[in-house]
């Protein structure tokens, strides 16, 4: 047959291979600095060389251990209530990855789901879903956790539930139109001359084409919900009391800024990290789940 | 008489190190003013790839790795660039395949064809205009001055295609490059086109070198042909002698797979596996010849 | 057991140019226009038409991917023009498809494998994994293909390639009938006569239907036994192969047939014929 250039078997590298070595440094790098933040968070108790919220008012304002008057039981310093500003660091991880994990997967799974109802049925359903997903898109999503607070009280479900009710738009409105557009493509059409149904395909065939797409937003998405949490406990509307976050870390250290100024900054330095780490990630697995087009 | 084109030896790969491929293979032709010459081949032989480096226009992974191209006699691979650039669209121009992308969709269709004249003949913008008219009208569309005001999507593709043969034969050029016009067009619309290429061609007087898979078009509008496969000329002479003369094994075995709308259903041979796998291994062959001996 | 296996009367699908509002009912744009057809059981029924005559509409009719405006389909002496896709889904097994554009037709991220048996896992006829890659297999064979394809991608095969595994999905069911939209449009000359003298040789083996779209007359003088012109929706000819070609009726199919540029050199093609100044159409693809 005259296309036997192409029949030899192809040597399979296994597609987890294959898919590594597309991601490329993106995927390394922004992989590395989300397993380390997870570790981190999971590993807080045994690495954090304090109790978080034990305040030793005498070592109040230390600098970092490596600085004049600095000491190395408390490796980057004190805060105004003499708590280890490590230990607050690492801990702060916690709720950043709690919120980055638990709030994204929430949305994401209302918006995938609305989004593929809209693109699928179309009609007045998906008229009626874009007209939702539309008005909710104009809420400034920093008022609605404030208004959300007030209504039920501060705390971190009120920050995972201001997050999911405004980013679930962000999934429904991409997936809708991914969605639609997949099921112009031909395979959709073949998939229905066979007889599958709507749910059949929409399981079985467009799905499967929207998972580099999703694995992406939702790698996005954490960066997203880890910025609003460090804005509304900058703002003092998330967690209660004196539990450790980057953002109460920069509202206080904002204080003292002339004093410890290093606290403030490695707060920020924290969050960006975390953010950036989170958007190479996402960069790199989508290069890494796209290859099926890109040839 | 000089030929307006004539290529030596023609050598050119593409990528490097492990991913090189060879697109052409030692290609040497000649083309004399006014003549009309059939590239035919299937994809993947080099027909587009001969007429891009004629332009001038390989991709930038692309090298020469021998051989000359000489345009009107003079060495076109050894002209500065600029000069070079100042040959394209005045002595050599493209038609090129496909209209709904070679032409810019937000620049009304009169303003693309000035553009070119203006370019190449310091025309101030009322005299283009008038001679896109005039353009317009040899390549039968009625109401010309209308259609300088309309948009690329609001004309038909056969009159895309016209739009682009003329704006092609504007500058009277002294070589065409056709890289498969009219395969994407309706079989009528198709001879219509050919009809005006040919007309145009013995109005302006230019030489044409016209790239398409499909031998019935070479019979119609190319006195003379050239057989590519795998980056090399394997047949070519006058159209009348190759089609119903072929002396190479190759071009038998493509008229013979050619469906004919005259002849009866069994007539269809495909083409040997083996003549196909032959001329690779000849291909193949060349390859592993260092360039210098390759003749 | 009837001799027509499809039939229909008059034919038609039409769809609304612009979305109907509240105010204003859109005109309808009529793509097929009361179209009757027989395909006899067994036979190849050629549709040719340029872009714009409504022949992809058509084959998606016959399919039941569409539901005709008005008029009827009958499958073996079943009306399906309005069943709805319930009542259709039994039939679906014996009607099938083949797209012109493999690379869009397979689902690019499914292997050959899952692919190529999914319709017999739609229908419940797979009896697990090993099941899944036997028929696979089965399948690849019949087009020609070697077994080990049942691993790839469709990226990872020739355009042929591709097609032929277009094919052999069509095939998975065992159906009756198959319509095939422009399946070697695009295709090499010796890709394509591969893929025709295929179709011609499972047509033979396995009994099968066709209904075979394409712009290409000569590829509808190799494989079809009959012969349908379309022009704007309508049926202005239609008949046995040989007599349509050979003794055309109708101006258009002559028209078609003229342009046809053979591969034989004839130096009064491209000068004899009437002068036809292009007047401005809106926005078609011809």
């Amino acid at each position: 047959m005259v296309d036997l250039a192409v029949s030899a078997p192809i040597e399979h590298t296994s597609p987890w291979t294959a898919a590594l070595k597309r991601g490329g440094p993106r995927l390394w790098l922004g992989g590395a600095v989300v397993a380390l933040l997870l570790l981190v968070a999971l590993l807080a108790p045994l690495i954090a060389p304090h109790d978080p919220l034990e305040q030793d008012l005498l070592s109040a304002q230390m600098p970092p251990a490596w600085m004049h008057g600095g000491d190395a039981s408390f490796p980057l310093g004190t805060d105004s209530l003499g708590r280890c500003v490590l230990s607050r660091l690492i801990y702060s991880s916690r709720i950043a990855v709690s919120v980055a994990f638990i709030a994204a997967s929430l949305a994401a799974a209302i918006g995938i789901t609305l989004g593929l109802v809209a693109g699928s049925f179309g009609g007045w359903i998906d008229q009626l879903t874009s007209r939702l997903i539309d008005v909710w898109m104009a809420f400034p999503p920093i008022l609605l956790s404030i208004v959300l607070a007030a209504v039920i009280g501060a705390g971190l479900t009120s920050v995972i539930l201001a997050i999911v009710v405004v980013d679930w738009t962000r999934f429904a409105r991409i997936v809708r139109a991914e969605t639609m557009v997949q099921l112009q493509r031909d395979y959709a059409m073949a998939a229905r001359v066979i007889g599958m149904n709507r749910g059949q395909i929409l399981r079985l065939e467009i799905v499967p084409n929207l998972v580099p797409l999703i694995v992406t937003l939702l790698a996005v998405e954490m960066g997203v919900a880890i910025l609003v949490e460090v804005i509304l406990s900058f703002v003092g509307i998330s967690v209660a009391g004196d539990t450790a976050t980057w953002g109460g870390m920069i509202a206080e250290g904002r204080q003292i800024i002339y004093q410890s100024p290093w606290i403030m900054a490695l707060a920020i330095g924290c969050v960006i990290v975390s953010v950036v780490g989170f958007n190479l990630l996402g960069d790199g697995l989508r290069a890494a789940l796209d290859p099926v087009q890109r040839q | 008489m000089t030929a307006v084109l004539s290529v030596q030896d023609l050598h050119v790969t593409i990528g490097k190190g492990a991913t090189t491929a060879n697109v052409l293979r030692g290609v040497s032709l000649e083309v004399q003013p006014g003549e009309v010459r059939g590239l035919v081949g299937e994809s993947g032989a080099g027909k587009s790839m001969l007429g891009r480096a004629v332009l001038g226009l390989l991709p930038a992974n692309a090298h020469i790795e021998r051989g000359t191209i000489r345009f009107e006699g003079r060495d076109f691979l050894g002209m500065p660039e600029r000069e070079r650039r100042g040959l394209l669209g005045r002595r050599i121009a493209l038609i090129p395949q496909d209209p709904m992308t070679s032409l810019n969709p937000v620049k009304r269709v009169g303003a693309q064809i000035a553009m070119v004249l203006r370019h190449h003949l310091a025309l101030s913008r009322r005299q283009a205009l008038q001679r896109a008219a005039e353009l317009l009208a040899e390549v039968a569309i009625r109401d010309p001055q209308r259609v300088l005001g309309l948009y690329p999507h609001e004309i038909s593709g056969g009159m895309r295609q016209r739009v682009l043969i003329a704006t092609a034969f504007a500058c009277d050029p002294s070589l065409i490059i056709a890289d498969e016009p009219t395969t994407a067009l309706d079989v009528t619309v198709q001879r219509q086109v050919l009809q005006l290429v040919e007309r145009l061609r013995q109005r302006h007087g230019a030489a044409i070198l016209f790239v398409t898979h499909d031998l019935g078009v070479v019979a119609k509008l190319c006195r003379t042909v050239s057989v590519l496969h795998a980056g090399r000329v394997l047949e070519e002479g006058a159209t009348a002698e190759v089609l119903t003369k072929p002396r190479h094994p190759y071009t038998r075995a493509l008229l013979a797979a050619t469906p004919r709308a005259d002849r009866p259903a069994d007539s269809l041979r495909p083409v040997p596996p083996e003549l196909v796998e032959s001329l690779w291994a000849e291909a193949h062959r060349i390859d592993r010849l260092p360039v210098a001996e390759r003749a | 057991m009837n001799d027509i296996l499809v039939r229909t009367g008059s034919l038609s699908f039409a769809y609304p140019e612009r979305a109907s509002t509240l105010f204003r009912r859109s005109a309808l744009r009529e793509v097929v226009k009361h179209v009757d057809l027989a395909v006899p059981r067994g036979s190849v029924l050629g549709l040719v038409g340029e872009s714009g005559s409504g022949k992809t509409t058509l084959g998606r009719l016959l399919v039941r991917l569409l539901q005709p405006t008005s008029g009827g389909i009958q499958f073996d002496g079943v009306e399906i023009g309005h069943l709805g896709e319930a009542e259709l889904r039994p039939l679906r097994a014996r009607i099938q498809m083949i797209f012109q554009d493999p690379q869009s037709s397979l689902n690019p991220r499914l292997r050959l494998a899952v692919a190529l048996t999914r319709p017999l896992q739609v229908f419940g006829r797979l009896k697990g994994r090993r099941d899944q890659r036997d028929r696979a297999a089965e399948l690849l064979d019949l087009v020609g293909l070697p077994p080990h394809f049942i691993d790839r991608y469709p990226h990872e095969l020739s355009g042929g390639q591709r097609q032929r595994a277009g094919i052999a999905r069509a095939l998975a069911l065992e159906p009756d009938f198959i319509v095939a939209d422009e399946i070697v449009s695009g295709l090499d000359v010796s890709t394509q006569a591969h893929i025709l003298l295929l179709i011609r040789e499972l047509r033979k083996r396995l009994g099968l239907t066709l209904v075979f779209i394409s712009h290409d007359l000569s590829v509808i003088r190799v494989l079809c036994d009959d012969v349908a012109i379309l022009q704007h929706g309508e049926i202005v000819e239609s008949g046995p192969v040989a007599k349509i070609f050979e003794r055309p009726q109708h101006a258009y199919t002559r028209d078609l047939l003229s342009a046809i540029p053979l591969p034989d050199v004839e130096p009064g093609w491209l000068t004899d014929q009437r002068e036809v100044s292009v007047p401005h159409q809106q926005g078609s693809a011809a």
